[in-house]
């Protein structure tokens, strides 16, 4: 099933659930879909389209994607490594239209191919999107691993605690704007 | 264990399947009574291969609470892609599962090779898929080693190291090293098989089978361990899908999901080899599918032997490919394109990739998403480990924590993984 027929088998079922949206290159059917529709869309895969794996839940922090930074040697005051983006882009890439992106990939595991599906969710920070643990109890995991790690709430987990760094960490790693390169100390901001 | 113990109220017999819980599917909330004490099993014990921390209820010494704790060895990798260039992450990937090290690397150069478009000569799929089986039996031979360890029988992780070190030494002989080895490239592998590869190699595959009839001789007709590991984390086909099971651990559960058979990448549907699976999805057929799963890698790796075609083990692509070193002193544009490479990196098509291969503990994935430039915008991996660990409570509770060492231990995690 091509991403064309997906999203219309998914439109006759939920509809206003997909987001038209430009994709960049990508290797699977993905859908876009709208925060509130998410439940019912990851039901129907479930149920009607046998998606029954859900391989890995993935959140992306898209701050600065795409901005040109300050080329290979970094700003005047040496490589800054706290800058957001990566060593420049040369084409103009497609700007998504939030902060995040929650991305799930699903997979059939039984007879015949996985037939991949990828279902991504666009976020404002601060916005909740609903867990998936009652639909893949697998992603109980995976979610508090994105909680923990972009800082990313899963609304109705039943357990939505950080996981991979210590409980009482501030701060989620995966962020762009999260301070990477040492500590501030007294003198880091002196020129 | 006698019939009196498992009639013990509390207790569950032996082989029956495990449940979802109903609240967080990976954590069992102690019921409420007296006399119940609460312990940690680990960080450090060597059961658990590595760090991980359970918080047990027990009562007597039977498991009534448990909820698991990760995250000693994160070290932040996927932070660290997105600070490298594409190109000096190769060496982080091996280091995540450290024990198969290969499947890793090909995850994550398989994700950059789909965004770049680079053709993989033939010649460099059959290299890699030696080596992924090679690491396969690398991996499955310290399972079984360690899973003998933890009940007490030392002697067979003595005998499973002695052909773990044969499956190093060939490693190092064509990489250089024993692990971690940054073999394969972007667009293909390092360098050509060295001369002499082909007779230890073949000399390996001779032996290895009467060393696994060996080690079955020694496990399957071994009364101790049988019953020790028969019918304890017992999990269903449908259960184990839902908790995202993957690999041996699915397999041992009836499914016959192999992604080397469903979803074929390198030249694994040109291969002849049989998907191991089991009946009950208990501790004892976990470990006898990664047994047998062995035979067959050395199946595959005779296959690998026999049939390899001739032919460039790298694709010819000076943009994203790494020069040939003797080229550097002569070749100006050479020196210029190893230069640029090594500083600068190259840039990736913007988009999104997810690249899964069949790492020995299962379907190990690597999402990838790039804004077009010289560094990753974010890498995810889906560590089958991490995935795995989370039916330890459902297949743990209400069994007896001599059990929970052995459901821990057919899970098969590496924590290295697991945190990243």
């Amino acid at each position: 099933m091509n991403a064309a027929e997906l999203a219309e088998a998914v439109a006759a079922r939920v509809p206003e659930a997909l987001e038209d949206r430009p994709q960049g290159l990508v290797d699977m059917p993905t859908l876009t879909v709208r925060k509130d529709s998410l439940l019912d869309v990851c039901r129907f895969m479930r149920d009607d389209l046998g998606k029954n794996f859900l391989s890995a839940v993935t959140a992306v922090d898209f701050l600065g994607y795409g901005e040109p930074v300050a080329g290979y040697f970094g700003t005047e005051r040496g490589r800054d490594l706290n800058a957001v983006g990566s060593w420049g882009s040369p084409e103009t890439v497609e700007q998504p239209p939030t902060r995040f992106a929650v991305v799930y990939h699903l997979a059939h595991v039984g007879e015949g191919p996985p037939a991949r599906v990828r279902l991504q969710v666009f976020l404002e920070d601060g916005e909740e999107i609903a867990s998936v643990v009652p639909v893949w109890p697998t992603a109980d995991w995976h979610e508090r691993e994105q909680f923990d790690m972009v800082g990313i709430v899963f609304s109705g987990h039943p357990n939505l605690k950080r996981l991979l760094m210590p409980s009482d960490w501030a701060g989620h790693p995966l962020r762009k704007d999260y301070p990477i390169g040492g500590e501030p100390v007294q003198f880091t901001d002196a020129r | 264990m006698s019939t009196t113990e498992q009639q013990r109220p509390g207790v569950v017999p032996l082989g029956s399947p495990a449940r979802i819980p109903s609240g967080a599917p990976s954590k069992i909330d102690p019921p409420p009574g007296e006399d119940l004490i609460t312990i940690n099993f680990g960080p450090n014990h060597p059961s658990t291969h590595g760090v991980l921390r359970l918080i047990v209820t027990l009562d007597g010494e039977v498991v009534v609470g448990l909820d698991a704790d990760i995250g000693y060895v994160h070290t932040g990798f996927e932070k660290n892609f997105e600070q490298k260039t594409y190109w000096k992450g190769i060496p982080y990937a091996p280091r995540m599962d450290y024990l198969g090290f290969f499947a890793n690397e090909l995850a994550y150069v398989g994700a950059v090779e789909k965004l770049i478009g680079i053709e993989v000569p033939e010649r460099a799929k059959w290299i890699r898929t030696l080596f992924a089986e090679l690491n396969r039996i690398h991996s499955h031979l310290i399972f079984l080693g360690t899973s003998g360890v933890e009940l007490g029988a030392i002697s067979l992780f003595f005998y499973c190291l002695r052909e773990r070190d044969k499956v190093l030494d060939l490693f190092e002989m064509v990489t250089g090293v024993r692990m971690h080895d940054r073999y394969p490239q972007f667009g293909g592998v390092l360098e050509d098989l060295p001369k002499g590869f082909y007779g230890e190699a073949r000399k390996f595959c001779d032996e290895m089978p009467h060393r696994i009839d060996e080690y079955l001789d020694l496990v399957a007709g071994n009364p101790i361990w049988e019953d020790r590991y028969k019918g304890i984390g017992t999990i269903d086909g449908p259960t184990a899908i839902a908790m995202g099971l993957s690999g041996p651990n699915l397999r041992a559960s009836g499914v016959p999901y192999d992604l080397r058979r469903s979803e074929p990448y390198l030249i694994y549907d040109q291969l002849e080899f049989d998907v191991i699976t089991g009946r009950k999805g208990d501790a004892w057929d976990r470990l006898i599918c990664r047994t047998k799963e062995m035979y067959e890698s050395v199946r595959i790796i005779e296959q690998c032997l026999d049939s390899m075609p001739a032919g460039p083990v790298i694709a010819d692509d000076r943009k994203h490919v790494l020069p040939p070193r003797h080229e550097l002193h002569t070749s100006m544009e050479s020196l210029i394109h190893h230069f640029k490479l090594v500083t600068e990196g190259f840039r990736v098509p913007p988009g999104q990739v997810y690249c899964t291969v069949e790492s020995p503990r299962g379907e190990f994935g690597c999402y990838l998403v790039s804004d077009g430039g010289a560094k990753p915008w974010r890498v995810h991996f889906r560590a089958p480990s991490f995935v795995s660990l989370q039916s330890t409570a459902m297949m743990a509770v209400n069994r007896y924590i001599a059990d929970l060492i052995v459901v821990v231990g057919s899970l098969d995690g590496v924590m290295g993984e697991a945190d990243r």
